[in-house]
């Protein structure tokens, strides 16, 4: 059906900037900012589950609110289908249809005054269909998301536990029928035994609709049990782009190494002791120059605190942006310059 | 489509879960009752006095409460104060209600789309209201009664104007806090226009709040009202209005002082009827959720 596409991604995005102002001068110009995403690059293709990892405030639901328009990009550009989003050929509104998200926040993400079915109709009002088929669709998708629609349907949100909540928040999205779900940290706030189980309906349901997913979480037990690629972010910028094994066997970016070295094995005698990475993320109104990880990075050389390093390919599906993978960059542990 | 064979359960709303926990508060309830009975008193007023309020009587002038005849005695003009107190509650309800409800409507609009907006439609509006909050509400209610000029509607204008600005701030910060809920968010993604998201995620969560604060004002703006009428900028007479006849009686302050002080009381009881009202309605919406 959708041939046409399958070759090229069905999210482009390049050159994601976002710079949130954080102090403004007498004559309302901003004077400094922080960028909280800094150029980012990726490729999302039809039917994967890209994984987006990093610390805290490294700018992964920034990326995801910038993805949907929540938020103004300050540069950047969009495209989906092989059409920008925004444009004459692919109106926002027909993009949010087919790109819908899944907050963190299950209970702030329902509003309190509506009830479930109430949610789950008001989207696809939006586009014109008539109630009592958004009815008919919101009620197949609760029997599908495991929640009955005879007891869950009439309820309002403070009724329902965290994982019943969350599980509204993926009917909502779906009843959009859209092709793209961003996944915010989706399933974060949930105890471990509820997470399970919304990660499996989450894999059912991509089976099922033929969903393409942006999986962000800080977890990464969690993106790696979803992700076929992942995304590993730090302060803004993509560090490192990977499938997801390669990524998890054989990282090549310093920072990335250092996430996974702070994993807790299950076999206690390959536990680390030294702690992987130490100290706080730089803050990102005066973000170091050069490459954004030198200052916390044990391999950092000269070079590291001149240029910010590209994203460049390792091998043909592995990305990193750091110096020693740059061939002549200076860096000691680069490789030779290819012939 | 053939229905669900099994009935959709559904749970009490959220008005109907605020009016159940407020049938439970004692206080609040005859609070209520008492505002009914006022409301009652005033729509009814000519069923229900004894004599016409207009009518006076000089050879029965300043008779104390308890004089055969006039169980509540009479005013200057020898005319029946129980009379005259049941027709001014037409009045200052009127007064008390009226301005306010104009006040809510426009506040809400104001603050609403201020709220929602942010940024400089925001700084705009809401600096404009600013301008009209920096003035005491008894003085800018004399001001501009008195540049309009006295009369009914004349006051009815300046007390609206002297509540749209406490209103509209209220709504501002109210609309502030939830549009970054993420619901509006989510309702954004969906693809739906401001004026829709306005209209179903935002207005049901923040015209409780606002609804509560502005009657709230009701009692004031019933006392500023007495007030103007009490400088002769509002009703001018012989309509009866509880200010007026504040005004009116103070000549018989020491002779007759509780007579003197029966339309104060009037005033004390709705507007306390009022607050305890408001009260009693701002817990039960306060709902734990």
């Amino acid at each position: 059906m959708k041939d046409e596409n399958a070759s090229a991604p069905l999210l482009q995005v390049r050159g994601l900037v976002k710079h949130f102002p954080v102090k403004k001068n007498l004559l309302g110009r901003t004077t400094s900012f922080v960028s909280a995403v800094d150029g980012v690059d990726f490729d999302l293709r039809q039917g994967e589950t890209l994984g987006v990892v990093g610390e805290s405030g490294c700018g992964k639901s920034t990326t995801a609110r910038l993805l949907l328009h929540l938020i103004e990009p300050t540069a950047g550009t969009i495209r989906f289908g092989g059409r920008t989003v925004g444009s004459v050929a692919l109106p926002l509104k027909e993009f949010r249809r087919q790109v819908q998200m899944v907050f963190q926040d299950s209970y702030a993400s329902l509003n309190p005054r509506l009830t479930v079915e109430e949610s789950i109709v008001f989207g696809p009002m939006v586009h014109g269909i008539a109630r009592h088929v958004a009815q008919a669709r919101a009620h197949a998708l609760l029997e599908r998301v495991g929640l009955d629609p005879v007891r869950f349907a009439g309820r309002f949100t403070h009724e329902l536990s965290g994982g019943q909540r969350q599980r509204v928040n993926i009917a909502r999205a779906l009843a959009l029928q859209p092709r793209v779900l961003v996944l915010d940290e989706a399933v974060s706030a949930l105890d471990k035994s509820v997470e399970a189980q919304v990660l499996n309906l989450l894999l059912d349901l991509k089976g099922e609709f033929g969903l393409t997913y942006l999986f962000i979480s800080h977890d990464l037990e969690v993106v790696r049990f979803m992700a076929d690629r992942v995304l590993v972010m730090y302060l803004g910028r993509v560090a490192e782009l990977a499938p997801t094994e390669d990524l998890y066997t054989g990282s090549r970016h310093p920072y990335t190494s250092a996430l996974l070295g702070s994993l807790l094995s299950m076999d206690p005698d390959r536990r680390t002791v030294a702690a992987p990475i130490s100290g706080d993320p730089p803050n990102p109104i005066d973000p170091p120059a050069g490459c954004r990880f030198h200052t916390r990075c044990a391999s950092a050389q000269a070079v590291c605190a001149k240029g910010a390093p590209g994203l460049a390919a390792h091998s043909r599906e592995h990305w990193v942006a750091c110096h020693m993978f740059d061939a002549g960059s200076g860096h000691g542990s680069a490789p030779a310059k290819a012939a | 489509m053939p229905e669900r064979a099994q009935e959709i359960l559904r749970s009490p709303g959220y008005w109907v879960t605020v009016w159940r926990r407020f049938l439970r508060d004692p206080v609040a309830l005859l609070a209520a009752l008492v505002v009914l009975g006022l409301i009652l008193m005033a729509v009814f007023a000519p069923w229900i006095a004894p004599q016409d309020p207009f009518q006076g009587m000089s050879l029965q002038r300043l008779k104390p409460p308890g004089t055969e005849g006039y169980p509540l005695g009479t005013d200057e003009l020898g005319r029946d104060m129980l009379s005259r107190l049941i027709h001014g509650a037409r009045i200052s309800l009127f007064m008390g209600i009226v301005p306010v409800l104009c006040a809510l409507a426009i506040g809400a609009a104001i603050g609403v789309v201020a709220g929602y907006s942010g940024g400089w439609t925001n700084t705009l509006l809401m600096r404009t209201v600013d301008v009209f909050f920096a003035f005491p509400s008894v003085l800018l209610a004399v001001a501009l009664a008195g540049a309009l000029g006295p009369g009914l509607f004349n006051g009815l204008i300046a007390l609206t104007l002297v509540f749209i600005p406490p209103i509209a701030r209220v709504a501002e910060s109210v609309t502030t806090g939830v549009r970054t809920r993420d619901y509006v968010e989510a309702a954004k993604a969906s693809g739906a226009g401001a004026l829709l998201i306005i209209r179903k995620h935002v207005l049901g969560n923040v015209l409780g709040p606002i609804f509560v604060y502005a009657m709230s004002l009701i009692a004031v703006s019933m006392i500023l009202a007495a007030g103007l009428s009490f400088l002769g900028l509002g009703v001018k007479p012989p309509q009866p209005d509880w200010g007026l006849m504040l005004n009116t009686l103070r000549t018989a302050m020491y002779t007759q002082p509780l007579l003197c002080a029966l339309p104060g009381v009037m005033i004390f009881i709705t507007s306390i009827a009022f607050n305890l009202m408001t009260d009693g309605l701002r817990s039960a919406m306060d709902i734990k959720t």
